[in-house]
Protein backbone atom coordinates (compact mmCIF):
# COMPACT_ATOMS: atom_id res chain seq x y z
CA UNK A 1 0.00 0.00 0.00
CA UNK A 2 1.87 3.75 -1.11
CA UNK A 3 1.72 5.54 1.80
CA UNK A 4 -0.01 9.14 1.60
CA UNK A 5 2.10 12.33 2.10
CA UNK A 6 1.29 14.67 4.76
CA UNK A 7 -1.69 16.73 3.97
CA UNK A 8 -1.65 19.45 2.19
CA UNK A 9 1.14 19.95 0.25
CA UNK A 10 1.69 22.95 0.27
CA UNK A 11 2.42 22.82 4.43
CA UNK A 12 5.25 21.18 3.27
CA UNK A 13 6.85 23.73 1.08
CA UNK A 14 6.83 27.86 1.09
CA UNK A 15 5.05 28.92 -2.29
CA UNK A 16 4.85 32.10 -3.03
CA UNK A 17 1.49 31.75 -4.69
CA UNK A 18 -1.46 30.59 -3.70
CA UNK A 19 -1.71 27.17 -5.47
CA UNK A 20 -4.15 25.30 -7.23
CA UNK A 21 -6.74 23.28 -5.52
CA UNK A 22 -5.44 20.36 -7.34
CA UNK A 23 -1.99 21.16 -6.18
CA UNK A 24 -3.03 21.41 -2.66
CA UNK A 25 -4.11 17.08 -2.31
CA UNK A 26 -0.98 15.44 -1.48
CA UNK A 27 1.50 13.96 -3.94
CA UNK A 28 4.52 11.70 -3.64
CA UNK A 29 6.34 14.56 -5.24
CA UNK A 30 5.82 18.15 -3.86
CA UNK A 31 4.71 20.52 -6.71
CA UNK A 32 7.27 23.03 -7.66
CA UNK A 33 6.89 26.40 -9.10
CA UNK A 34 9.04 26.15 -12.53
CA UNK A 35 8.12 29.42 -14.47
CA UNK A 36 5.92 31.88 -14.04
CA UNK A 37 4.88 34.01 -16.97
CA UNK A 38 2.44 36.69 -17.47
CA UNK A 39 -0.53 34.44 -18.37
CA UNK A 40 0.71 31.41 -16.22
CA UNK A 41 2.63 29.24 -14.10
CA UNK A 42 4.00 25.85 -14.83
CA UNK A 43 4.71 23.64 -12.09
CA UNK A 44 6.54 20.06 -11.96
CA UNK A 45 4.82 17.36 -9.78
CA UNK A 46 3.97 13.92 -10.66
CA UNK A 47 0.54 12.15 -12.03
CA UNK A 48 -0.52 9.64 -10.18
CA UNK A 49 2.42 8.04 -9.40
CA UNK A 50 5.84 8.77 -7.60
CA UNK A 51 7.84 7.60 -11.08
CA UNK A 52 5.69 9.45 -13.67
CA UNK A 53 6.48 13.17 -13.48
CA UNK A 54 4.16 15.81 -14.88
CA UNK A 55 3.96 19.24 -15.57
CA UNK A 56 0.88 21.09 -14.62
CA UNK A 57 0.00 24.45 -16.43
CA UNK A 58 -2.17 26.55 -14.15
CA UNK A 59 -4.16 29.53 -15.30
CA UNK A 60 -5.24 31.61 -12.43
CA UNK A 61 -8.03 33.65 -11.97
CA UNK A 62 -7.67 37.51 -13.55
CA UNK A 63 -8.91 39.95 -10.41
CA UNK A 64 -8.88 42.79 -12.92
CA UNK A 65 -10.99 40.66 -15.40
CA UNK A 66 -14.74 40.44 -14.40
CA UNK A 67 -15.40 36.62 -13.43
CA UNK A 68 -17.67 35.42 -15.89
CA UNK A 69 -15.80 36.83 -18.50
CA UNK A 70 -12.29 35.60 -17.16
CA UNK A 71 -13.76 32.07 -16.58
CA UNK A 72 -14.72 31.94 -20.20
CA UNK A 73 -11.60 33.09 -21.70
CA UNK A 74 -9.39 30.39 -19.33
CA UNK A 75 -11.77 27.66 -20.39
CA UNK A 76 -11.41 28.66 -23.97
CA UNK A 77 -7.60 29.04 -24.11
CA UNK A 78 -7.15 26.04 -21.52
CA UNK A 79 -9.10 23.60 -23.82
CA UNK A 80 -8.06 25.37 -26.94
CA UNK A 81 -4.60 24.33 -26.50
CA UNK A 82 -5.42 20.86 -24.78
CA UNK A 83 -7.15 20.09 -28.37
CA UNK A 84 -3.93 21.39 -30.70
CA UNK A 85 -2.21 19.11 -28.38
CA UNK A 86 -4.21 15.92 -28.40
CA UNK A 87 -4.70 17.05 -32.33
CA UNK A 88 -0.32 17.15 -32.66
CA UNK A 89 0.07 13.55 -30.85
CA UNK A 90 -2.25 11.90 -33.18
CA UNK A 91 -0.41 13.15 -36.09
CA UNK A 92 2.94 11.76 -35.02
CA UNK A 93 4.11 15.34 -33.95
CA UNK A 94 5.94 15.70 -30.98
CA UNK A 95 4.59 17.42 -28.37
CA UNK A 96 3.95 16.63 -24.82
CA UNK A 97 1.59 13.93 -23.98
CA UNK A 98 -1.89 15.34 -22.11
CA UNK A 99 -2.64 13.24 -19.00
CA UNK A 100 -5.48 15.48 -17.72
CA UNK A 101 -7.48 18.62 -18.26
CA UNK A 102 -9.84 20.57 -15.70
CA UNK A 103 -10.70 24.05 -17.91
CA UNK A 104 -12.86 25.06 -15.34
CA UNK A 105 -10.21 25.14 -12.74
CA UNK A 106 -7.99 26.23 -15.53
CA UNK A 107 -5.15 23.74 -15.24
CA UNK A 108 -3.46 21.04 -17.63
CA UNK A 109 -1.42 18.30 -16.86
CA UNK A 110 1.02 17.38 -18.93
CA UNK A 111 4.38 14.43 -19.89
CA UNK A 112 7.37 16.55 -17.82
CA UNK A 113 9.79 16.52 -20.75
CA UNK A 114 13.40 16.59 -19.66
CA UNK A 115 16.45 18.01 -20.71
CA UNK A 116 15.48 21.77 -20.10
CA UNK A 117 14.72 24.54 -23.77
CA UNK A 118 16.83 24.59 -26.53
CA UNK A 119 17.29 28.42 -25.47
CA UNK A 120 19.92 26.96 -22.58
CA UNK A 121 20.81 24.13 -24.37
CA UNK A 122 22.52 26.43 -27.66
CA UNK A 123 23.79 28.68 -24.55
CA UNK A 124 25.46 26.53 -22.79
CA UNK A 125 27.49 24.93 -26.27
CA UNK A 126 28.07 28.74 -27.28
CA UNK A 127 29.71 29.48 -24.32
CA UNK A 128 31.92 32.30 -25.08
CA UNK A 129 32.77 31.15 -28.94
CA UNK A 130 33.12 33.51 -31.38
CA UNK A 131 34.43 31.31 -33.93
CA UNK A 132 34.04 28.42 -35.62
CA UNK A 133 30.29 28.37 -35.01
CA UNK A 134 29.30 27.70 -38.60
CA UNK A 135 31.49 25.09 -38.34
CA UNK A 136 29.94 23.19 -35.66
CA UNK A 137 28.43 19.75 -36.81
CA UNK A 138 26.59 19.36 -33.90
CA UNK A 139 24.72 22.46 -33.81
CA UNK A 140 24.38 22.60 -37.41
CA UNK A 141 22.09 19.08 -36.36
CA UNK A 142 20.32 20.17 -33.77
CA UNK A 143 19.06 23.37 -35.77
CA UNK A 144 18.01 20.69 -38.79
CA UNK A 145 15.87 18.90 -36.24
CA UNK A 146 14.19 21.65 -35.11
CA UNK A 147 13.68 22.68 -38.90
CA UNK A 148 12.04 18.96 -39.28
CA UNK A 149 10.04 19.50 -36.33
CA UNK A 150 8.53 22.61 -37.14
CA UNK A 151 7.59 21.19 -40.61
CA UNK A 152 5.81 17.91 -39.25
CA UNK A 153 3.87 20.51 -36.83
CA UNK A 154 3.20 22.38 -40.75
CA UNK A 155 2.35 19.42 -42.25
CA UNK A 156 -0.62 18.43 -39.79
CA UNK A 157 -2.04 21.74 -40.40
CA UNK A 158 -0.97 23.48 -37.02
CA UNK A 159 0.48 26.79 -36.93
CA UNK A 160 2.14 27.46 -33.34
CA UNK A 161 1.97 31.40 -32.76
CA UNK A 162 4.99 31.60 -30.72
CA UNK A 163 8.13 29.99 -31.48
CA UNK A 164 11.19 30.49 -30.06
CA UNK A 165 13.87 28.35 -28.54
CA UNK A 166 11.87 28.73 -24.93
CA UNK A 167 9.55 26.78 -26.84
CA UNK A 168 11.21 23.84 -28.70
CA UNK A 169 12.49 21.32 -25.75
CA UNK A 170 15.64 19.13 -26.28
CA UNK A 171 14.28 15.71 -24.84
CA UNK A 172 17.49 13.68 -23.99
CA UNK A 173 16.92 9.79 -25.67
CA UNK A 174 17.28 7.22 -23.12
CA UNK A 175 20.19 6.02 -25.31
CA UNK A 176 21.92 9.39 -24.99
CA UNK A 177 21.69 9.49 -21.30
CA UNK A 178 24.16 6.72 -21.12
CA UNK A 179 27.68 7.69 -20.76
CA UNK A 180 29.18 6.48 -23.85
CA UNK A 181 26.93 9.39 -25.54
CA UNK A 182 29.60 12.19 -26.63
CA UNK A 183 26.93 14.53 -28.80
CA UNK A 184 25.89 17.13 -26.26
CA UNK A 185 23.10 18.43 -28.83
CA UNK A 186 21.69 14.86 -28.66
CA UNK A 187 18.12 14.18 -28.24
CA UNK A 188 14.20 14.43 -29.75
CA UNK A 189 13.17 18.13 -29.86
CA UNK A 190 9.89 18.34 -28.59
CA UNK A 191 7.54 21.48 -29.17
CA UNK A 192 6.15 23.12 -26.20
CA UNK A 193 3.50 25.73 -25.13
CA UNK A 194 0.60 25.34 -28.00
CA UNK A 195 -1.31 28.36 -26.15
CA UNK A 196 -1.91 30.55 -28.82
CA UNK A 197 -1.46 27.74 -32.06
CA UNK A 198 -4.36 27.31 -34.24
CA UNK A 199 -5.03 24.94 -36.96
CA UNK A 200 -4.04 26.57 -40.40
CA UNK A 201 -2.43 25.64 -43.78
CA UNK A 202 -2.19 29.00 -45.30
CA UNK A 203 1.27 29.71 -46.55
CA UNK A 204 1.54 33.37 -44.96
CA UNK A 205 0.46 31.45 -41.23
CA UNK A 206 3.18 29.63 -42.03
CA UNK A 207 5.57 32.16 -43.26
CA UNK A 208 4.85 34.50 -39.86
CA UNK A 209 5.64 31.27 -37.45
CA UNK A 210 9.04 31.33 -39.27
CA UNK A 211 9.71 34.62 -39.31
CA UNK A 212 8.93 34.68 -35.52
CA UNK A 213 11.14 32.01 -34.76
CA UNK A 214 13.94 33.68 -36.78
CA UNK A 215 13.33 37.38 -35.23
CA UNK A 216 13.56 35.27 -32.01
CA UNK A 217 16.78 33.15 -32.68
CA UNK A 218 18.77 36.50 -33.84
CA UNK A 219 17.81 38.05 -30.58
CA UNK A 220 18.13 34.97 -28.40
CA UNK A 221 21.62 33.83 -30.06
CA UNK A 222 22.73 36.22 -32.00
CA UNK A 223 25.97 34.52 -32.70
CA UNK A 224 24.63 31.83 -34.09
CA UNK A 225 22.56 33.32 -36.61
CA UNK A 226 25.23 32.00 -39.28
CA UNK A 227 23.31 28.31 -38.91
CA UNK A 228 19.67 29.75 -39.30
CA UNK A 229 19.56 28.51 -42.53
CA UNK A 230 20.02 25.02 -41.33
CA UNK A 231 16.72 24.74 -40.07
CA UNK A 232 15.23 26.35 -42.59
CA UNK A 233 16.59 23.74 -45.46
CA UNK A 234 15.34 20.83 -43.13
CA UNK A 235 12.54 22.75 -43.59
CA UNK A 236 12.00 22.79 -46.81
CA UNK A 237 12.29 19.09 -47.27
CA UNK A 238 9.64 17.98 -45.20
CA UNK A 239 6.48 18.77 -46.96
CA UNK A 240 5.03 19.37 -50.62
CA UNK A 241 4.25 23.33 -49.44
CA UNK A 242 7.17 23.90 -47.88
CA UNK A 243 8.87 25.53 -50.59
CA UNK A 244 6.08 27.77 -51.19
CA UNK A 245 6.19 28.84 -47.47
CA UNK A 246 10.09 29.76 -47.52
CA UNK A 247 9.19 32.03 -50.65
CA UNK A 248 6.80 33.48 -48.49
CA UNK A 249 8.73 34.20 -45.93
CA UNK A 250 10.82 36.76 -47.98
CA UNK A 251 8.07 38.78 -48.34
CA UNK A 252 7.52 38.47 -45.02
CA UNK A 253 11.05 39.59 -43.66
CA UNK A 254 10.28 42.30 -46.34
CA UNK A 255 7.37 43.70 -44.90
CA UNK A 256 9.30 43.59 -41.22
CA UNK A 257 11.85 45.55 -42.19
CA UNK A 258 9.62 48.37 -43.98
CA UNK A 259 7.52 48.32 -40.62
CA UNK A 260 10.69 48.78 -38.57
CA UNK A 261 12.14 51.53 -41.05
CA UNK A 262 9.04 53.29 -40.17
CA UNK A 263 9.56 52.98 -36.75
CA UNK B 1 -4.90 -10.97 -1.69
CA UNK B 2 -4.93 -9.89 -5.19
CA UNK B 3 -7.31 -6.81 -4.46
CA UNK B 4 -4.44 -3.88 -4.41
CA UNK B 5 -4.95 -0.60 -2.41
CA UNK B 6 -3.87 2.58 -3.91
CA UNK B 7 -3.57 6.21 -2.91
CA UNK B 8 -3.22 8.33 -5.99
CA UNK B 9 -1.12 11.59 -6.33
CA UNK B 10 -3.42 15.06 -6.57
CA UNK B 11 -6.69 13.19 -4.70
CA UNK B 12 -7.24 13.45 -1.26
CA UNK B 13 -5.69 10.99 1.36
CA UNK B 14 -9.13 9.83 2.47
CA UNK B 15 -9.92 8.68 -0.54
CA UNK B 16 -8.76 4.81 -1.42
CA UNK B 17 -8.72 3.13 -4.14
CA UNK B 18 -8.76 -0.64 -4.35
CA UNK B 19 -8.73 -2.34 -7.63
CA UNK B 20 -8.09 -6.22 -8.85
CA UNK B 21 -8.63 -7.92 -11.92
CA UNK B 22 -10.68 -11.38 -12.82
CA UNK B 23 -9.90 -13.48 -15.78
CA UNK B 24 -12.48 -16.07 -17.27
CA UNK B 25 -15.40 -14.59 -15.33
CA UNK B 26 -18.12 -17.48 -15.37
CA UNK B 27 -20.70 -15.26 -13.81
CA UNK B 28 -20.69 -11.80 -16.07
CA UNK B 29 -25.04 -12.03 -16.44
CA UNK B 30 -25.52 -11.93 -12.69
CA UNK B 31 -22.74 -9.59 -11.98
CA UNK B 32 -24.28 -7.47 -14.74
CA UNK B 33 -27.65 -7.45 -13.33
CA UNK B 34 -26.73 -6.58 -9.79
CA UNK B 35 -26.13 -3.22 -11.69
CA UNK B 36 -29.02 -2.83 -13.63
CA UNK B 37 -31.05 -3.39 -10.16
CA UNK B 38 -29.09 -1.12 -8.80
CA UNK B 39 -27.59 -3.42 -5.77
CA UNK B 40 -26.22 -0.98 -3.31
CA UNK B 41 -23.90 -4.02 -2.52
CA UNK B 42 -22.73 -4.22 -5.90
CA UNK B 43 -21.59 -0.38 -6.26
CA UNK B 44 -18.04 -0.93 -7.83
CA UNK B 45 -16.74 -0.20 -11.07
CA UNK B 46 -17.06 -3.25 -13.10
CA UNK B 47 -14.85 -2.33 -16.05
CA UNK B 48 -14.87 -5.21 -19.51
CA UNK B 49 -10.94 -5.85 -19.56
CA UNK B 50 -10.63 -6.09 -22.75
CA UNK B 51 -10.72 -2.45 -23.17
CA UNK B 52 -7.82 -1.62 -21.10
CA UNK B 53 -4.65 -1.35 -22.30
CA UNK B 54 -3.14 -0.45 -18.90
CA UNK B 55 -2.83 0.01 -15.71
CA UNK B 56 -1.73 3.49 -15.88
CA UNK B 57 -5.30 4.16 -18.34
CA UNK B 58 -6.91 2.61 -15.77
CA UNK B 59 -5.94 4.92 -13.06
CA UNK B 60 -5.98 7.71 -15.07
CA UNK B 61 -10.11 6.85 -15.30
CA UNK B 62 -10.35 6.24 -12.08
CA UNK B 63 -8.47 9.50 -10.88
CA UNK B 64 -10.54 11.85 -12.79
CA UNK B 65 -13.93 9.98 -11.84
CA UNK B 66 -12.47 10.89 -8.19
CA UNK B 67 -11.76 14.09 -8.84
CA UNK B 68 -15.14 14.99 -10.71
CA UNK B 69 -16.80 13.17 -7.19
CA UNK B 70 -14.50 15.64 -4.90
CA UNK B 71 -15.69 18.42 -6.72
CA UNK B 72 -19.34 17.67 -7.15
CA UNK B 73 -19.60 17.33 -10.38
CA UNK B 74 -20.88 13.91 -11.51
CA UNK B 75 -22.50 12.91 -14.47
CA UNK B 76 -23.60 9.93 -13.44
CA UNK B 77 -25.20 8.21 -10.11
CA UNK B 78 -21.69 7.68 -7.99
CA UNK B 79 -17.80 7.45 -8.56
CA UNK B 80 -18.12 4.14 -9.79
CA UNK B 81 -20.27 4.61 -12.62
CA UNK B 82 -18.26 7.86 -13.15
CA UNK B 83 -14.97 5.45 -13.33
CA UNK B 84 -16.64 3.75 -16.63
CA UNK B 85 -17.38 6.70 -18.11
CA UNK B 86 -14.39 8.82 -17.80
CA UNK B 87 -12.84 5.66 -20.10
CA UNK B 88 -14.71 6.89 -23.06
CA UNK B 89 -12.90 9.71 -25.52
CA UNK B 90 -16.43 10.66 -26.05
CA UNK B 91 -19.22 12.23 -23.46
CA UNK B 92 -22.41 9.55 -24.42
CA UNK B 93 -22.70 8.27 -21.25
CA UNK B 94 -24.94 5.36 -22.71
CA UNK B 95 -22.34 4.51 -25.13
CA UNK B 96 -19.86 4.28 -22.13
CA UNK B 97 -21.42 2.27 -20.29
CA UNK B 98 -21.74 -0.09 -23.25
CA UNK B 99 -18.59 -0.25 -24.71
CA UNK B 100 -16.14 0.28 -21.32
CA UNK B 101 -18.67 -1.46 -18.98
CA UNK B 102 -19.04 -4.43 -17.99
CA UNK B 103 -21.63 -6.55 -20.21
CA UNK B 104 -23.54 -10.20 -20.10
CA UNK B 105 -20.61 -11.41 -22.14
CA UNK B 106 -17.51 -10.12 -20.38
CA UNK B 107 -14.32 -12.34 -20.05
CA UNK B 108 -12.32 -10.84 -18.27
CA UNK B 109 -13.21 -7.84 -15.41
CA UNK B 110 -11.14 -4.94 -13.73
CA UNK B 111 -13.86 -4.28 -10.31
CA UNK B 112 -12.84 -0.97 -8.59
CA UNK B 113 -14.29 0.52 -5.22
CA UNK B 114 -13.20 3.84 -4.03
CA UNK B 115 -13.93 4.63 -0.25
CA UNK B 116 -13.75 7.56 1.27
CA UNK B 117 -15.13 8.65 4.40
CA UNK B 118 -19.19 9.10 4.27
CA UNK B 119 -20.86 12.83 5.27
CA UNK B 120 -22.64 10.99 7.99
CA UNK B 121 -19.13 9.59 9.57
CA UNK B 122 -19.85 6.05 8.48
CA UNK B 123 -16.19 4.20 8.58
CA UNK B 124 -15.57 3.41 4.77
CA UNK B 125 -15.18 -0.18 3.84
CA UNK B 126 -11.93 -2.14 4.76
CA UNK B 127 -10.04 -3.41 1.83
CA UNK B 128 -10.42 -6.85 3.53
CA UNK B 129 -14.32 -6.59 3.65
CA UNK B 130 -14.20 -5.58 0.09
CA UNK B 131 -11.98 -8.74 -1.03
CA UNK B 132 -14.33 -11.06 0.78
CA UNK B 133 -17.52 -9.85 -0.57
CA UNK B 134 -16.03 -9.60 -4.39
CA UNK B 135 -14.14 -13.32 -3.82
CA UNK B 136 -17.61 -14.20 -2.92
CA UNK B 137 -19.31 -12.68 -5.47
CA UNK B 138 -17.17 -12.60 -8.60
CA UNK B 139 -16.56 -16.52 -10.69
CA UNK B 140 -12.61 -15.71 -12.10
CA UNK B 141 -9.48 -15.99 -11.22
CA UNK B 142 -8.34 -12.49 -9.40
CA UNK B 143 -5.00 -11.09 -10.36
CA UNK B 144 -3.19 -8.32 -9.44
CA UNK B 145 -3.53 -5.40 -12.19
CA UNK B 146 -0.29 -5.28 -13.50
CA UNK B 147 0.84 -4.19 -17.13
CA UNK B 148 1.54 -7.76 -17.86
CA UNK B 149 -2.10 -9.25 -16.65
CA UNK B 150 -3.75 -6.62 -18.16
CA UNK B 151 -1.89 -6.68 -21.61
CA UNK B 152 -3.20 -10.66 -21.72
CA UNK B 153 -6.93 -9.32 -21.70
CA UNK B 154 -6.82 -6.66 -23.78
CA UNK B 155 -8.61 -6.53 -27.45
CA UNK B 156 -5.92 -4.01 -29.02
CA UNK B 157 -8.44 -4.17 -32.25
CA UNK B 158 -11.66 -2.75 -30.32
CA UNK B 159 -9.03 -0.37 -28.32
CA UNK B 160 -8.23 1.48 -31.41
CA UNK B 161 -11.86 1.10 -32.97
CA UNK B 162 -13.22 2.69 -29.69
CA UNK B 163 -10.49 5.36 -29.28
CA UNK B 164 -10.51 6.36 -33.36
CA UNK B 165 -6.59 5.32 -33.38
CA UNK B 166 -6.93 3.15 -36.79
CA UNK B 167 -5.50 4.88 -40.38
CA UNK B 168 -2.41 6.45 -37.96
CA UNK B 169 0.43 5.20 -40.60
CA UNK B 170 3.01 6.66 -37.79
CA UNK B 171 1.79 4.01 -35.23
CA UNK B 172 1.24 1.43 -37.80
CA UNK B 173 4.86 1.90 -38.34
CA UNK B 174 6.36 1.12 -35.56
CA UNK B 175 7.96 -2.03 -34.80
CA UNK B 176 8.91 -2.03 -31.51
CA UNK B 177 5.33 -4.11 -30.07
CA UNK B 178 6.43 -2.67 -26.55
CA UNK B 179 6.64 1.59 -27.98
CA UNK B 180 3.91 0.96 -30.30
CA UNK B 181 1.66 -0.32 -26.66
CA UNK B 182 3.17 2.78 -24.86
CA UNK B 183 2.18 5.12 -27.64
CA UNK B 184 -1.34 3.54 -27.27
CA UNK B 185 -1.71 3.86 -24.08
CA UNK B 186 -0.74 8.37 -24.67
CA UNK B 187 -3.35 9.06 -26.92
CA UNK B 188 -5.84 6.71 -24.87
CA UNK B 189 -5.35 8.73 -22.29
CA UNK B 190 -5.10 11.80 -24.00
CA UNK B 191 -8.23 10.83 -25.55
CA UNK B 192 -9.94 10.13 -22.35
CA UNK B 193 -8.51 13.66 -21.26
CA UNK B 194 -10.39 15.60 -23.54
CA UNK B 195 -13.68 13.48 -23.39
CA UNK B 196 -14.28 14.85 -27.36
CA UNK B 197 -14.83 18.27 -26.35
N1 LIG C 1 5.83 19.62 -20.55
C1 LIG C 1 6.85 20.28 -20.00
N2 LIG C 1 7.89 19.62 -19.47
C2 LIG C 1 8.92 20.29 -18.90
N3 LIG C 1 9.01 21.63 -18.84
C3 LIG C 1 8.01 22.34 -19.37
C4 LIG C 1 6.88 21.73 -19.98
N4 LIG C 1 6.05 22.68 -20.41
C5 LIG C 1 6.66 23.85 -20.09
N5 LIG C 1 7.82 23.67 -19.46
C6 LIG C 1 8.74 24.72 -18.96
O1 LIG C 1 7.98 25.81 -18.51
C7 LIG C 1 8.17 26.98 -19.30
C8 LIG C 1 6.86 27.69 -19.53
O2 LIG C 1 5.94 26.84 -20.16
P1 LIG C 1 5.00 27.36 -21.32
O3 LIG C 1 5.84 28.06 -22.32
O4 LIG C 1 4.15 26.25 -21.79
O5 LIG C 1 4.08 28.36 -20.49
P2 LIG C 1 3.63 29.86 -20.74
O6 LIG C 1 2.79 30.22 -19.58
O7 LIG C 1 3.04 30.00 -22.08
O8 LIG C 1 4.95 30.65 -20.65
P3 LIG C 1 5.39 31.90 -21.53
O9 LIG C 1 4.24 32.35 -22.36
O10 LIG C 1 5.84 32.88 -20.51
O11 LIG C 1 6.52 31.35 -22.37
C9 LIG C 1 8.84 26.47 -20.59
O12 LIG C 1 9.66 27.39 -21.18
C10 LIG C 1 9.60 25.26 -20.07
O13 LIG C 1 10.84 25.64 -19.54
MG1 LIG D 1 6.45 29.67 -23.34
Amino acid sequence: MATPSAEPAAAQTHHQFPLPKILEYPASTPPTLITQGAEGRLYRSTYLVPDLPCALKYRPPKPWRHPTLDQRLTKHRILSEARILAKCRRDGVRVPAIYAVDETAGWLMLEWIHGGPIRARINERLGKRTEGIAEDAELKDLMRRMGAAVGKMHQVGVVHGDLTTSNLMLNPSPASADSDSKNFLDGEVVIIDLGLASGSTSEEDRAVDLYVLERAFGSTHPRAECVFSELLDAYRGMFKQAPGVLKKLEDVRMRGRKRSMLG
Amino acid sequence: MSLETITLDHLPSSHEVHAVLFRDVKNAPFLHQQLLARNSDFEYGLVDASVVVSRLQLLSAVFKATLTAVNGALKTPNVHSEIVIALNSSSNIADSYRRFGISPSTKDLIAVKVTFPAEDGTEPLTSEQIWEHLKANVEGEALAITDDNISAATDLAKVRKYYKLNGLKWLDDIKDEKLKLKEVETLVIGGMALRGV
